[in-house]
């Protein structure tokens, strides 16, 4: 039952999360790209502000699964190395803690890049 | 009657006024349990991580990781178009979709080239992205570290 609870927060919240941006694409000129900068920054802030950290305790992966909790990632980076190593931590924190989701998204894009042929849009 | 010549920002507008709500609300929905079921796929992976002892700091890892395969093989399939054309946001948003945005251009521009083709489009998207996203955690570090020293 507990697990169930657990997968209704993580589909809810992300849902909404995503409506977010469901609604920036509808009701603005944002373009994609845009879109995805703003959340990643968002979450940054949001993070920094102490906003985000609670959603995440609650929701789990529905909160870390878009872009905001990427951006989560990064603060939290930064602000655990600056504890850490001090001043020179904030430019560590942030890399290291994403480092794996990174380099995942450049190792396998390339892969697939050598692989997969382009096909037309649909 | 004369044909109005329209400015693109009106007929985006018309566009915007004359879309009934219903197609509006099928948009949110779609984003929605897409975004929800990719989040769930996530919340398991997690679970699965803590089953495997993967630690506090390398369990994320595990589910970025394998989140951020899922989504680079699927746009190599060409499925991953199919589910954003469908879902929006949906599956932008995700993790799933930044992978999405990596791989996909990397892919489209193969006949530039293994350097600027590949290599220089994976980062279209995820340019932008790592740009001001490290910046903005860089910012977040020093103000902290400040903050710390004054305040404590």
């Amino acid at each position: 039952m507990d697990t169930v609870w657990l997968f209704v927060k993580a589909f809810v919240v992300g849902g909404l999360i995503c409506d977010i941006g469901q609604l920036l694409i509808m009701n603005t000129k944002l373009t994609n790209a845009r879109i995805l900068v703003l959340f990643v920054t968002g979450g940054v802030l949001l993070t920094a502000l102490g906003l985000y950290k609670p959603l995440v305790d609650f929701a789990g992966a529905g909160a870390t699964v878009p872009l905001t909790g990427f951006g989560y990632s990064l603060a939290m980076g930064a602000i655990e190395a600056v504890n850490r190593y001090g001043f020179w931590g904030a430019f560590v924190g942030g890399i290291s803690r994403t480092a794996a989701g990174i380099t995942a998204a450049i190792v396998f894009g390339l892969l697939n890049a050598l692989i997969f042929k382009p096909h037309a849009k649909p | 009657m004369s044909r109005q010549p329209f400015t693109p920002d009106q007929y985006k507008e018309l566009v915007h006024k004359l879309t009934p709500p219903s197609r509006m609300l099928r948009g949110y929905w779609r984003a929605f349990w897409v975004g929800g079921l990719i989040c769930c796929v996530g919340q398991a992976l997690t679970l699965w991580a803590e089953q495997l002892n993967l630690g506090e700091i390398t369990a994320p890892m595990f589910t970025t990781s394998v989140l951020v395969f899922v989504g680079t093989t699927l746009t190599g399939l060409g499925v991953y178009d199919v589910i954003g054309k469908y879902a929006g946001a949906g599956s932008a948003i995700p993790v799933t979709g930044f992978a999405n945005s990596v791989a996909a251009p990397a892919i489209e521009f193969q006949r530039e080239g293994a350097i600027m083709g590949v290599g220089a489009r994976l980062f279209t998207l995820a340019g932008p992205v790592l740009a001001y996203g490290i910046a903005s955690s860089v910012a977040v570090g020093i103000v902290y570290w400040l903050l710390r020293g004054w305040v404590l």
